[in-house]
Protein backbone atom coordinates (compact mmCIF):
# COMPACT_ATOMS: atom_id res chain seq x y z
CA UNK A 1 0.00 0.00 0.00
CA UNK A 2 1.49 3.31 -0.97
CA UNK A 3 1.75 6.28 1.32
CA UNK A 4 -1.05 8.36 -0.25
CA UNK A 5 -3.48 5.45 0.13
CA UNK A 6 -2.65 5.18 3.84
CA UNK A 7 -3.16 8.92 4.27
CA UNK A 8 -6.43 8.80 2.31
CA UNK A 9 -7.93 5.96 4.37
CA UNK A 10 -6.74 7.48 7.66
CA UNK A 11 -8.21 10.91 6.89
CA UNK A 12 -11.44 9.44 5.46
CA UNK A 13 -11.99 7.37 8.58
CA UNK A 14 -11.55 10.44 10.79
CA UNK A 15 -13.82 12.48 8.51
CA UNK A 16 -16.64 9.94 8.56
CA UNK A 17 -16.38 9.39 12.31
CA UNK A 18 -16.41 13.14 12.93
CA UNK A 19 -19.42 13.55 10.63
CA UNK A 20 -21.24 10.76 12.44
CA UNK A 21 -20.52 12.35 15.80
CA UNK A 22 -21.77 15.75 14.57
CA UNK A 23 -25.23 14.34 14.01
CA UNK A 24 -25.42 11.99 16.99
CA UNK A 25 -23.72 13.87 19.82
CA UNK A 26 -25.89 15.16 22.62
CA UNK A 27 -24.72 18.73 23.09
CA UNK A 28 -24.67 21.25 20.19
CA UNK A 29 -21.32 22.67 21.36
CA UNK A 30 -19.74 19.23 20.98
CA UNK A 31 -21.39 18.92 17.58
CA UNK A 32 -19.80 22.22 16.51
CA UNK A 33 -16.39 21.04 17.72
CA UNK A 34 -16.72 17.76 15.81
CA UNK A 35 -17.70 19.77 12.74
CA UNK A 36 -14.43 21.71 13.15
CA UNK A 37 -12.60 18.37 13.14
CA UNK A 38 -14.49 17.28 10.03
CA UNK A 39 -13.62 20.47 8.14
CA UNK A 40 -9.98 20.26 9.17
CA UNK A 41 -9.74 16.65 8.00
CA UNK A 42 -11.44 17.55 4.72
CA UNK A 43 -8.80 20.25 4.25
CA UNK A 44 -6.16 17.53 4.64
CA UNK A 45 -7.87 15.46 1.95
CA UNK A 46 -7.95 18.47 -0.37
CA UNK A 47 -4.20 18.92 0.07
CA UNK A 48 -3.92 15.30 -1.05
CA UNK A 49 -5.89 16.32 -4.16
CA UNK A 50 -3.43 19.16 -4.87
CA UNK A 51 -5.98 21.85 -4.06
CA UNK A 52 -3.78 23.67 -1.56
CA UNK A 53 -5.41 27.07 -1.82
CA UNK A 54 -8.89 25.71 -1.16
CA UNK A 55 -7.60 23.64 1.76
CA UNK A 56 -6.16 26.74 3.39
CA UNK A 57 -9.35 28.66 2.60
CA UNK A 58 -11.42 25.93 4.22
CA UNK A 59 -9.38 26.11 7.40
CA UNK A 60 -9.28 29.91 7.49
CA UNK A 61 -12.86 30.68 6.44
CA UNK A 62 -14.71 27.69 7.83
CA UNK A 63 -12.80 26.71 10.94
CA UNK A 64 -11.70 30.28 11.62
CA UNK A 65 -14.86 32.23 10.92
CA UNK A 66 -18.01 30.20 10.32
CA UNK A 67 -17.48 27.63 13.05
CA UNK A 68 -16.53 30.31 15.56
CA UNK A 69 -19.79 32.02 14.64
CA UNK A 70 -21.62 28.73 15.22
CA UNK A 71 -19.96 28.21 18.59
CA UNK A 72 -20.71 31.80 19.54
CA UNK A 73 -24.40 31.44 18.73
CA UNK A 74 -24.73 28.03 20.38
CA UNK A 75 -23.14 29.27 23.57
CA UNK A 76 -25.18 32.49 23.54
CA UNK A 77 -28.50 30.70 23.23
CA UNK A 78 -29.82 28.91 26.26
CA UNK A 79 -30.99 25.69 24.63
CA UNK A 80 -32.95 23.03 26.39
CA UNK A 81 -31.30 19.88 25.06
CA UNK A 82 -33.65 17.33 26.57
CA UNK A 83 -36.75 18.40 24.66
CA UNK A 84 -34.67 18.58 21.48
CA UNK A 85 -33.74 14.93 21.64
CA UNK A 86 -37.15 13.69 22.69
CA UNK A 87 -37.68 11.37 19.73
CA UNK A 88 -34.07 10.71 18.79
CA UNK A 89 -34.47 6.96 19.30
CA UNK A 90 -37.82 6.87 17.54
CA UNK A 91 -36.37 8.24 14.31
CA UNK A 92 -33.08 6.31 14.45
CA UNK A 93 -34.25 3.24 12.44
CA UNK A 94 -35.93 5.34 9.74
CA UNK A 95 -32.96 7.68 9.46
CA UNK A 96 -30.52 4.77 9.32
CA UNK A 97 -32.62 3.00 6.69
CA UNK A 98 -32.99 6.01 4.41
CA UNK A 99 -29.39 7.16 4.64
CA UNK A 100 -28.18 3.58 4.22
CA UNK A 101 -30.35 3.19 1.13
CA UNK A 102 -29.00 6.46 -0.29
CA UNK A 103 -25.41 5.40 0.33
CA UNK A 104 -26.12 2.00 -1.26
CA UNK A 105 -27.70 3.57 -4.34
CA UNK A 106 -24.80 5.93 -4.80
CA UNK A 107 -22.37 3.04 -4.34
CA UNK A 108 -24.15 1.07 -7.05
CA UNK A 109 -23.91 4.04 -9.41
CA UNK A 110 -20.37 5.11 -8.57
CA UNK A 111 -18.74 1.97 -7.22
CA UNK A 112 -17.18 -0.12 -9.94
CA UNK A 113 -16.39 2.28 -12.70
CA UNK A 114 -13.76 4.95 -12.95
CA UNK A 115 -15.42 7.19 -15.60
CA UNK A 116 -12.46 6.46 -17.87
CA UNK A 117 -10.26 8.81 -15.87
CA UNK A 118 -6.56 8.07 -15.70
CA UNK A 119 -4.34 8.93 -12.78
CA UNK A 120 -3.20 12.53 -13.29
CA UNK A 121 0.50 13.18 -13.56
CA UNK A 122 1.82 14.87 -10.43
CA UNK A 123 2.50 18.58 -10.78
CA UNK A 124 6.09 19.81 -10.81
CA UNK A 125 7.55 21.31 -7.66
CA UNK A 126 7.38 24.92 -8.87
CA UNK A 127 3.67 24.69 -9.77
CA UNK A 128 1.61 27.13 -7.72
CA UNK A 129 -2.04 26.22 -7.22
CA UNK A 130 -2.84 29.69 -5.87
CA UNK A 131 -1.31 31.39 -8.91
CA UNK A 132 -3.14 29.16 -11.38
CA UNK A 133 -6.44 29.60 -9.54
CA UNK A 134 -5.98 33.35 -9.34
CA UNK A 135 -5.23 33.55 -13.05
CA UNK A 136 -8.50 31.76 -13.90
CA UNK A 137 -10.50 33.59 -11.25
CA UNK A 138 -9.56 37.10 -12.36
CA UNK A 139 -9.90 36.51 -16.11
CA UNK A 140 -12.47 33.88 -17.00
CA UNK A 141 -14.57 34.14 -13.86
CA UNK A 142 -14.13 37.85 -13.05
CA UNK A 143 -17.85 38.56 -13.37
CA UNK A 144 -18.83 35.66 -11.10
CA UNK A 145 -16.14 36.75 -8.66
CA UNK A 146 -17.66 40.22 -8.37
CA UNK A 147 -21.11 38.69 -7.94
CA UNK A 148 -19.71 36.64 -5.04
CA UNK A 149 -18.47 39.88 -3.48
CA UNK A 150 -21.96 41.38 -3.84
CA UNK A 151 -23.47 38.29 -2.20
CA UNK A 152 -21.12 38.72 0.75
CA UNK A 153 -22.10 42.38 1.03
CA UNK A 154 -25.79 41.45 0.99
CA UNK A 155 -25.10 38.85 3.68
CA UNK A 156 -23.39 41.43 5.89
CA UNK A 157 -26.22 43.93 5.50
CA UNK A 158 -28.88 41.27 6.07
CA UNK A 159 -27.22 39.79 9.15
CA UNK A 160 -26.75 43.20 10.75
CA UNK A 161 -30.22 44.44 9.81
CA UNK A 162 -31.81 41.28 11.20
CA UNK A 163 -30.12 41.40 14.58
CA UNK A 164 -30.12 45.18 15.06
CA UNK A 165 -32.53 46.39 17.70
CA UNK A 166 -33.11 49.61 19.55
CA UNK A 167 -33.47 48.86 23.22
CA UNK A 168 -35.61 51.14 25.38
CA UNK A 169 -34.13 52.90 28.38
CA UNK A 170 -30.73 53.06 26.80
CA UNK A 171 -28.64 56.22 27.18
CA UNK A 172 -27.11 57.20 23.90
CA UNK A 173 -25.90 60.27 22.05
CA UNK A 174 -26.98 61.49 18.67
CA UNK A 175 -23.73 62.13 16.77
CA UNK A 176 -25.45 64.64 14.47
CA UNK A 177 -26.42 67.00 17.28
CA UNK A 178 -22.99 66.47 18.78
CA UNK A 179 -21.33 67.61 15.58
CA UNK A 180 -23.48 70.69 14.92
CA UNK A 181 -23.03 72.15 18.41
CA UNK A 182 -21.57 75.71 18.43
CA UNK A 183 -19.31 77.48 20.86
CA UNK A 184 -22.07 79.81 21.97
CA UNK A 185 -24.25 76.86 23.07
CA UNK A 186 -21.76 75.62 25.61
CA UNK A 187 -19.57 78.60 26.57
CA UNK A 188 -20.60 81.61 28.70
CA UNK A 189 -18.29 84.64 28.97
CA UNK A 190 -18.00 86.03 32.53
CA UNK A 191 -16.53 89.38 33.47
CA UNK A 192 -13.95 89.00 36.24
CA UNK A 193 -12.24 91.79 38.14
CA UNK A 194 -8.55 92.16 37.37
CA UNK A 195 -6.22 91.12 40.20
CA UNK A 196 -2.62 92.04 40.91
CA UNK A 197 -0.13 89.19 40.68
CA UNK A 198 1.26 88.27 44.09
CA UNK A 199 -1.56 89.95 45.97
CA UNK A 200 -2.99 87.90 48.88
CA UNK A 201 -6.13 86.06 48.01
CA UNK A 202 -9.09 87.26 50.01
CA UNK A 203 -10.48 84.40 51.95
CA UNK A 204 -13.63 84.49 54.01
CA UNK A 205 -12.43 83.11 57.26
CA UNK B 1 -4.02 3.52 -5.73
CA UNK B 2 -6.66 6.12 -4.94
CA UNK B 3 -8.97 6.72 -7.89
CA UNK B 4 -11.72 9.26 -8.34
CA UNK B 5 -14.46 6.92 -7.17
CA UNK B 6 -12.80 6.54 -3.77
CA UNK B 7 -13.43 10.24 -3.29
CA UNK B 8 -16.92 10.02 -4.77
CA UNK B 9 -17.89 7.24 -2.37
CA UNK B 10 -16.43 9.21 0.53
CA UNK B 11 -18.54 12.19 -0.55
CA UNK B 12 -21.68 10.08 -0.85
CA UNK B 13 -21.14 8.54 2.59
CA UNK B 14 -20.71 12.00 4.07
CA UNK B 15 -23.88 13.13 2.32
CA UNK B 16 -25.80 10.12 3.67
CA UNK B 17 -24.55 10.87 7.18
CA UNK B 18 -25.79 14.44 6.98
CA UNK B 19 -29.18 13.24 5.65
CA UNK B 20 -29.33 11.04 8.75
CA UNK B 21 -28.48 14.10 10.83
CA UNK B 22 -31.45 15.98 9.39
CA UNK B 23 -33.74 13.11 10.40
CA UNK B 24 -32.32 12.62 13.88
CA UNK B 25 -32.11 16.27 14.90
CA UNK B 26 -35.26 17.57 13.30
CA UNK B 27 -36.15 19.56 16.43
CA UNK B 28 -32.84 21.36 16.78
CA UNK B 29 -32.33 24.16 14.30
CA UNK B 30 -28.60 24.59 15.08
CA UNK B 31 -27.74 20.98 14.31
CA UNK B 32 -29.86 21.15 11.13
CA UNK B 33 -27.69 24.05 9.95
CA UNK B 34 -24.57 22.04 10.82
CA UNK B 35 -25.86 19.07 8.81
CA UNK B 36 -26.38 21.39 5.84
CA UNK B 37 -22.77 22.56 6.16
CA UNK B 38 -21.67 18.93 6.16
CA UNK B 39 -23.70 18.29 2.99
CA UNK B 40 -22.02 21.21 1.25
CA UNK B 41 -18.66 19.78 2.29
CA UNK B 42 -19.57 16.45 0.68
CA UNK B 43 -20.54 18.22 -2.55
CA UNK B 44 -17.32 20.25 -2.52
CA UNK B 45 -15.34 17.04 -2.07
CA UNK B 46 -16.74 15.74 -5.37
CA UNK B 47 -15.91 19.00 -7.13
CA UNK B 48 -12.32 19.00 -5.92
CA UNK B 49 -11.86 15.31 -6.78
CA UNK B 50 -13.11 15.77 -10.33
CA UNK B 51 -11.04 18.93 -10.71
CA UNK B 52 -7.94 16.96 -9.76
CA UNK B 53 -8.58 13.90 -11.90
CA UNK B 54 -9.75 15.86 -14.97
CA UNK B 55 -6.85 18.29 -14.56
CA UNK B 56 -9.27 21.22 -14.86
CA UNK B 57 -9.24 24.20 -12.48
CA UNK B 58 -12.90 25.13 -13.06
CA UNK B 59 -14.00 22.70 -10.37
CA UNK B 60 -11.86 24.45 -7.79
CA UNK B 61 -13.22 27.84 -8.84
CA UNK B 62 -16.72 26.48 -8.35
CA UNK B 63 -15.82 25.24 -4.86
CA UNK B 64 -14.56 28.74 -4.11
CA UNK B 65 -17.97 30.19 -5.00
CA UNK B 66 -19.82 27.49 -3.05
CA UNK B 67 -17.74 28.32 0.01
CA UNK B 68 -18.64 32.00 -0.38
CA UNK B 69 -22.35 31.34 -0.69
CA UNK B 70 -22.29 28.81 2.17
CA UNK B 71 -20.58 31.29 4.48
CA UNK B 72 -23.18 33.93 3.62
CA UNK B 73 -25.99 31.42 4.10
CA UNK B 74 -24.80 30.29 7.52
CA UNK B 75 -24.29 33.89 8.66
CA UNK B 76 -27.85 34.83 7.71
CA UNK B 77 -29.20 31.54 9.08
CA UNK B 78 -27.59 32.15 12.44
CA UNK B 79 -28.85 35.76 12.46
CA UNK B 80 -32.40 34.49 11.90
CA UNK B 81 -31.82 31.91 14.64
CA UNK B 82 -30.76 34.60 17.12
CA UNK B 83 -33.80 36.66 16.15
CA UNK B 84 -36.12 33.68 16.67
CA UNK B 85 -34.59 32.92 20.03
CA UNK B 86 -35.00 36.54 21.09
CA UNK B 87 -38.69 36.51 20.22
CA UNK B 88 -39.71 32.97 21.18
CA UNK B 89 -37.14 32.01 23.86
CA UNK B 90 -36.66 28.69 22.09
CA UNK B 91 -35.30 27.27 18.83
CA UNK B 92 -37.51 24.20 18.90
CA UNK B 93 -38.71 23.62 15.35
CA UNK B 94 -42.28 22.94 16.51
CA UNK B 95 -42.48 26.44 17.98
CA UNK B 96 -41.75 28.01 14.63
CA UNK B 97 -45.04 26.99 13.03
CA UNK B 98 -46.84 30.30 13.22
CA UNK B 99 -46.27 33.21 10.91
CA UNK B 100 -47.67 35.75 13.34
CA UNK B 101 -44.93 38.10 14.36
Amino acid sequence: MEFTSVVFYFLSAILLLAGLRVVTVRHPVHAALFLVLAFFTAAGLWVLLEAEFLAITLVLVYVGAVMVLFLFVVMMLDINIETMRADFRKYLPLAGLISGLMALEMYIVLGGQNFGLKMPTPKSADYSNTKALGRVLYTEYAYAFELAAVILLVAIVAAIALTLRRRSGLKWRDPATQVVVKKADRLRMVNLKPQKPGAPVEDEE
Amino acid sequence: MITVNHYLILGSLLFAISIMGLFLNRKNLVVILMAIELMLLAVNMNFVAFSHYLNDLSGQVFVFFILTVAAAESAIGLAILVLLFRNLRSIHVDDLGSLKG
